[in-house]
């Protein structure tokens, strides 16, 4: 007996020690697994994985027409999907800075061109350069200057443009405004103008507005009254820290803003900017003023361009591409980093850009895309690319980091409230204060 | 016999006896047994708020970590910031609404349930059920419920009480309101179960005692029965009012702080902050702030709770 009570007591005294030093055993190599950033694998073998926030109709479709592509030149890589549900990215590029963050990078990943990657990761060295794959695929040819600017710094690329949207376009229900016989409006005066002549006729709330989500919708609106009171070198000043928020021009675009929000519907933070496309369908409203992607919306739902809807630029930026564009970039210690490589010679491809933009409803990054492939609203805009002014917008990322574009949502939530254009700009520059001058 | 009873009796001294000559790797046992945890809770909880302690007391406030001490600049910087004033007023108002309606609704609901009438069993499931939903579920549910063009809008049209028509979260006078009905439908069940057990708990004969001396049934409730359940409604407070400080799940799936910062609550700013603005040590701040909240409210019945097993 006594010698079962002492191989009990043995037992339990090493099973603690056992487990014990397993705990501490596994824990450490867990840790070490974790930390130890593993190597390249090899080209054409091994897995790829695309982080992307594409999950909507459209845009899933042709991030799997690029997938098609790269699997016919790489049969054997295996792509991984990791995509993050949200509007504009906001949930996951929150993944994306626990992973970057955590050492665990994608091997590739969506990205806004501009400072949405350069003020970060580029500044936390955490990006790899892709000058020398940008040079040898020869896109110095294929992109327009002003967009490579856009994506890169410090005399190197930092992304590959897949796709063009245009952040200032009025969106209008064409059959509606045909028979209040209203013009589309050109300026910001025009648009005031024909908001109270259709609110006269009968429609109560012809401009829809959304801004669920944290208001970057109506930071949209603000960015192209902007460029349109401003123009371009003003509106590429102010985002950049040279020219004062409490400029007239500035408070101008507020007014404009205020001007017209007496003609949007007042429960914009209950829908979407795609819930408000459904208000110009229903015949509700008459005008959206919203990227591009608007038009990928409205064909998915049986409207037809130029028939149903039509486009002209935002009030006001006509001759002036407001550029939304999405990169994919080539983080430090990806797991499978040649793969990678492959993945954005497909982006930048022709190949590539004329699978994915059709899809999308972007036009492509690229001008020796044939535009036959597009509808007619994507051929006035790839006409209107080559020959615009290119400017960043501010709300997608590009043209400002994101603690300053994060900052301008919640001060356009506000003015939708209160509608103080003083209080708002002095607010906006002291964002800027905060942000831009130090970026 | 004999011998059975002086085994008994070895082994009823033996551990005595041994514990004075243990083996040293004996005495470390328990020590090893408890040590993972011990190490994990060191590690993942006290370690952890020490870091975030840290980061809120420093200058990182980019993609870029950035140790650079700036003292309380962040905490000083955030009371000053318009949308964190909003917030501290938002969770003071939100708490304030949430409580008082899981209180009244689940005690209201528990003391009809303790009437033994047929049909209680069904009905306290019934209450029950929403506590099974995670926040997220109940969000989007009342989300749709409340949209100012497709819910309860309609319904109260076509009653023809078009004047109780309301913008519910669209409205920024309504819109915490709104969120709280959200709230207080989920939880107000968890409140009811809780009551119902203290009341079941009270002796019958209490009552009765009060009865003979001449008590109607209300002042029967006001001087026996709510008293007695002050200990029930104190956990429930404490309970509800944690969770309150902390919600996020329902504000980001409801409203997302909007419109305006009329729903914004810390918590959806500490992580709008960390993950959108990339404003490491502001989230920070937020966090320990939130923290402090919290321990203000629960530490004291911590120490309550204590107080009351050592005595007992």
């Amino acid at each position: 007996m006594g010698n079962e009570r002492w191989s009990r007591r043995k037992f339990v005294s090493r099973a603690g020690k056992t487990a014990g030093a397993a705990f501490l055993g596994l824990s450490f190599a867990d840790f070490l697994a974790a930390c130890g950033t593993s190597t390249s694998g090899t080209s054409g073998s091994g897995k790829l994985e695309i982080f992307s926030w594409w999950t909507g109709p459209g845009e899933k479709d042709g991030l799997a027409e690029m997938f098609k592509i790269y699997t016919k030149k790489y049969p054997s890589v295996t792509i991984t999907n990791s995509v993050v549900a949200g509007g504009a990215g906001s949930t996951a590029k929150a993944v994306l800075a626990t992973r970057m963050q955590g050492g665990n990078p994608p091997d590739s990943f969506q990205v806004h061109a501009g400072q949405e990657l350069i003020s970060s990761w580029v500044k936390a060295s955490k990006m790899e350069p892709i000058t020398s794959i940008w040079n040898s695929e020869g896109w110095d040819s294929k992109i327009p200057k002003d967009l490579k600017d856009i994506v890169s710094s410090n005399g190197d690329v930092w992304s590959v443009p897949v796709n063009v949207h245009r952040g200032n376009a009025l969106w209008y229900n064409k059959k509606l405004l045909d028979s209040k016989s209203v013009n589309p409006p050109q300026s910001a005066e025009d648009m005031t103008s024909a908001l109270s002549q259709l609110k006269a006729k009968g429609i109560t709330t012809p401009l829809a507005l959304a801004s669920k989500g944290g208001n970057w919708q109506v930071q949209m609106l603000l960015e192209n009254n902007i460029l349109a009171s401003g123009g371009a070198d003003f509106y590429k000043n102010v985002m950049s820290g040279k020219a004062s928020f409490t400029d007239s021009k500035v408070t101008q675009a507020l007014t404009w803003i205020k001007q017209w929000l007496p003609y949007a519907n007042s429960d914009s933070s209950a829908i979407d900017w795609d819930e408000a496309d459904n208000r110009l369908i229903a015949g509700t409203a008459v005008f959206h003023i919203m990227g591009d992607w608007a038009k990928g919306d409205f064909t998915s739902k049986n409207w037809v361009p130029n028939t149903d809807f039509g486009a002209v630029p935002s009030p006001g930026t006509t001759g002036k591409y407001m550029i939304v564009c999405d990169t994919f970039g080539l983080p430090k210690g990806a797991k499978d980093r040649d793969n990678a490589v492959g993945w954005l010679k497909v982006c930048g491809s022709q190949e590539g850009q004329a699978a994915f933009n059709p899809k999308k409803g972007s036009i492509p990054a690229r001008t020796d895309v044939p535009a036959s492939l597009f509808d007619a609203i994507a051929q006035q805009f790839m006409a209107e690319f080559k020959t615009d002014t290119l400017v960043p917008s501010s709300a997608h990322g590009s043209a400002t980091p994101p603690n300053f574009a994060s900052g301008v949502n919640d001060e356009m939530g506000q003015f939708l409230q209160n509608k103080d254009v003083t209080k708002t700009a002095s607010n906006l520059q002291k964002l800027s204060d905060e942000f831009l001058k130090t970026a | 016999m004999a011998t059975a009873s002086a085994q008994r009796v070895v082994v009823e001294r033996l551990p005595k006896s041994r514990s004075l000559r243990l083996p040293p790797w004996e005495k470390i046992t328990p020590l090893l047994l408890v040590s993972p945890s011990v190490i994990l809770i060191a590690v993942f909880v006290y370690g952890f708020i020490g870091a975030t302690i840290r980061t809120s007391l420093v200058r990182w406030n980019s993609a870029l970590p950035d140790y650079t001490f700036v003292g309380l600049h962040n905490y000083q910087r955030l009371f000053q910031l318009e949308r964190f004033q909003a917030d501290l007023v938002n969770t003071v108002h939100f708490t304030a609404i949430f409580l008082a309606g899981c209180i009244v609704l689940g005690l209201g609901t528990a003391v009809l349930l303790d009437q033994r009438l047929r049909g209680t069993l069904f009905f306290q499931n019934v209450y029950m059920y929403p506590l099974a939903l995670s926040f997220v579920v109940t969000g989007t549910v009342w989300r749709w419920i409340l949209n100012p063009n497709s819910g309860v809008n309609v319904i109260l049209d076509n009653l023809h009480l078009g004047f109780l028509k309301s913008g519910w979260l669209t409205d920024t006078h309504t819109a915490l309101n709104s969120l709280g009905i959200a709230a207080v439908w989920q939880m107000s069940g968890f409140c009811m179960a809780m009551f119902l057990a203290g009341l079941r708990g009270i002796p019958e004969e209490l009552r009765e005692a009060a009865r003979v001396d001449g008590a109607n049934e209300w002042q029967l409730f006001w001087r026996i029965t709510f008293p007695l359940l002050r200990p029930i409604t104190l956990s429930a407070v404490i309970i509800l009012g944690h969770i309150s400080l902390k919600i996020f799940d329902l504000v980001y799936v409801m409203t997302f702080g909007g419109p305006g910062y009329a729903t914004d609550m810390p918590s959806l700013y500490m992580w709008v902050a960390t993950f959108a603005q990339f404003l490491y040590s502001r989230g920070a701040a937020i966090a320990v702030v939130l923290l402090l909240m919290v321990a203000v409210l629960i530490v004291p019945y911590l120490v309550w709770n204590l107080r009351g097993e050592t005595e007992q």
